[in-house]
This record gives structure tokens, sequence and C-alpha cells, in this order.
């Protein structure tokens, strides 16, 4: 597919499943991870503010830094890691190919 | 305590909870609208006031704010009443058929419907994954500070590393016998003041301050007397104490309705969209918090949904009555 990137999910058994997403459609790895039957609540529907589309970044090339709200709400997360993420806040785009996370337990 | 009689008891003051009020104040029904939060607006008022919504007809941008407003305004004419800052905790079906809904704080709410217009949920304190934590709730475990004073003289750990970790341990110091904080991080994010504060009383001695740390298991016979902490997963520590407080934020979750005997999916309500009733007759929801096949998230159509809900509801507030399509236009609005 043309103006598309695939970003690998990790599986408890280690193994890394392809997910296909669109560069051209504004969308967030949120919402391409709940597209593609992914069981993540993503309640507050991208507000960062729920922190239950939380991700942990496995592998990427560089990406942009959170903003304070997203910061804010990691730092205050029991289980996050150094390369914590909220998925809802990663806007797919080219630079995001190859790009591999692990769901973390819904906050 | 307070007894309320009303028609509808609507739950949840968002902007599909109000306008909820307007649909069935159309059909002469008068609601009571009940809400967690202190004010009226939900998501809008509490989360994004000041953000401009594209997506409602007829206004091409609004803010979330004078949205809430503006819905105010159009219900006047059927002077709602409100319960506000108290979560509603229990839902009683009545031999006659009626509900008595009832709160955290004891008021009770006769009505002839319910309409649960929940949004998110209620925001619930986030909760750490320890084994065993929530056999301490209430026995040296809390999520919140809410009388300081019970601390005195106390040892307390306190977890997290937000704006409400800092204040509290800020606040504490001069209070509790012993006093920890443990944080997953090496820095605060919150206030910069605060983050001084914290380490100005940890080098007086006054604060245990233990970073790169998080409380990995409870201890104790019949309340708490111990938290273990592990230092980056490798060294353990176990910290005696009376009182275990993780801050961690807020999570919005469905809270007591989750044990309304509703039937759920993905901790949303499942309703048949013919009047978007759910598995209990006389209970329905609609906006966020419901869901069916082709379920969008959207404060649009929580309206569709709530002139919907209303004419389903009519026939159980008047029984008797047949339902006829008023239009606006046409009758304008009657007070009620």
């Amino acid at each position: 597919m043309e103006d598309a990137i695939t970003i690998y999910v990790e599986q408890d058994n280690g193994e890394r499943v392809p997910v296909e997403a669109p560069t051209d459609m504004g969308l967030s790895v949120m919402e391409i991870l709940k597209a593609s039957e992914y069981d993540i609540p993503a309640i507050c529907g991208g507000m960062a503010i729920c922190a239950t589309c939380h991700v942990e970044v496995l592998e990427s090339g560089e990406l942009p830094e959170p903003s304070d709200d997203e910061a804010f709400m990691l730092e205050s997360l029991p289980h996050a890691t150094e390369t914590s993420r909220l998925s809802c806040q990663l806007r797919v785009t080219p630079e995001l190919d190859g790009l591999v996370v692990r769901l973390m337990p819904e906050a | 305590m307070e007894n309320i009689k009303t028609d509808i008891c609507i739950v949840g003051a968002g902007p599909v909870g109000l306008f909820a009020v307007f649909e069935a104040g159309l059909l002469k029904m008068h609601c009571h609208v009940v809400d967690a939060l202190p004010a009226v607006g939900g998501q809008l008022t509490e989360i994004y006031p000041k953000k401009p919504i594209y997506d409602i007809p007829g206004y091409p941008e609004v803010l979330a704010g004078d949205l809430v407003k503006n819905l105010q305004k159009q219900i006047e004419p059927f002077h709602p009443t409100f319960t506000l800052g108290e979560r509603v905790e229990n839902l009683d079906k009545q031999e006659d058929g009626s509900f008595i809904v009832t709160t955290v704080a004891g008021t009770k709410i006769a009505c002839k419907a319910v309409v649960i217009a929940g949004g998110l949920g209620s925001f619930e304190p986030r909760k750490p994954a320890i084994e065993n934590l929530e056999d301490y709730e209430g026995k040296g475990v809390t999520y919140m500070v809410l009388d300081p004073e019970k601390y005195r003289d106390k040892r307390v750990v306190l977890a997290g590393g937000g704006d409400s970790a800092l204040d509290w341990t800020i606040f504490l110091a001069d209070v509790c016998k012993e006093l920890t904080l443990v944080h997953r991080g090496t820095t605060f994010r919150g206030a910069p003041e605060s983050a001084e504060k914290v380490a100005a009383l940890a080098e007086e001695g006054k604060v245990n301050l233990m970073l790169k740390s998080n409380v990995t298991e409870v201890f104790g016979e019949d309340k708490l007397e111990a938290v273990n902490v592990h230092l980056e997963s490798v060294v353990h520590h176990k910290v005696e104490t009376d009182y275990f407080i993780p801050l961690f934020g807020l999570v919005p979750k469905l809270g007591p309705i989750d044990n309304w005997g509703l039937e759920l999916e993905k901790n949303a309500i499942v309703v048949n969209t013919v009047d978007y009733s759910t598995n209990i007759p006389g209970v329905y929801a609609i906006g966020d918090i419901n869901t069916y096949p082709g379920k969008l998230k959207l404060i649009l159509c929580g309206f569709h949904e709530a002139a919907l809900m209303a004419q389903s509801a009519y026939n159980i507030v008047y029984p008797d009555k047949k339902y006829v399509l008023k239009y606006t236009t046409v009758n304008g609005i009657q007070e009620i």
C-alpha cells in the first residue's frame, strides 16, 4: 500500500505481529491498534487523560517528544518505563515505519 | 439525606444528559440529574472547556464550555433538578416497576425510568498492580488523603510522582512520625518549587525519599504492617508502616454501575437501538457509555439517542397516553 507503514506489536510470546498503517489519514497509533482489534480500552478517545492506551516502545527511530499533557500522565503511571508512550499521542507518520510496541496492562 | 421524586432520573450531567432533559421536557416528563462531579457539563466542563468543537450541527465552531451553557439555557423551561458532587451507588427496582436510585451520600431519587448518560464513567483512583493490595483497603491502604489528621504521628508510605504525591509529601512531612515517598523515576515533573521542597525535606531527614523505586509487596496480619520496595527492581527494602497511600492519579471507570446487572461489553452498556433501552426494562443508556453495532462516540449521536429514548420512556411515564411527535416549530416550548 502506498502511503502506509508497518508497525509491529510484540505479543506475550515474543512474536512481533505486523500491522499496516496508512500515513495519510491523520490517525494515531491507538486508533490503528483499535482498528486492528487489539484490546485497548482507550476510554478517553485520545485526549491523553486516561492512559488506557499505554504502550512501551521497544524499537523505533526518532520519535516526537511527548507533549506536557502526555509526559505528566506518563509520570503518574505506576507501571511506566523509560520508553512508555500513550499510543493516542503518536501520530502515524512515515518516520514511525518499523515501530515496535508492547501493550501495557490496562491502567 | 434528601428524598426526591421525579419522572426520569438521569445519571450524568454531560451534554447528552442535559439534552435528554430537553427531549423529555418536550414530552412533559420531569427530570432529576445526578453527577459525581460538582458542576454540570461532564468532560466538556472538567477536561476541555476551552476547546472548540466543530461537529455540532448548526455551530461551525463552539467552545465546549459554551455548548454546556447553551444546553443549560435550552433546558431551563423544563426546570430540571440536580444532585451534583454525588456519585450514584445503587439502583433498586420497586414492585410497581419504578426505581429508587441512591447516591453515595444517601440521597434517594424515586423515578419511573432511569437514563444512564454516564460518558466515560466516574473518575476513580488508579491502583498499582500489587498482589493482595485490595485486601488491605481500609486496613492501611487508601488512595486519597481525605483527613490528614488521621496520619498524625503515624508511619506513612506514599507512592507516585505527580503533583498530588509532591503536595501531600510536603503537607504530611510535619504531621507523620515517619514519611516515605516512593517514586519510580529520578525527577519530578510537577511544579518545580514542590519538587525542590521535597528534595529539601529529604535532606533534612524529614522525608525518606526512595527514587527509582517501586512498592511491590504489602504485608500484615490483620492490617498493613509493612511494604516491600524494590530499588531498580534489584534491591529490596522492607519498610514498616501503618499506611500505604498510592497516588497515581485518576482513571475513568464505570464504577458502581458495573454492579447494576446491566449487560456490558468492554466497559460499555449494551443497548437496543430501537430506543436505547438496556436489558433492564425502564433503564436506558445514551451517549458515550453505551455500545451497539456501529456505535460512534460523538455528542451528536448522543443527542439523537436522547430523542429516541424519550419517546420510549414516555410510554413508561404515561402508560395511558399515546405518544405523538410534536414539532417545536409548530408547538413552541411549553414550560413544565
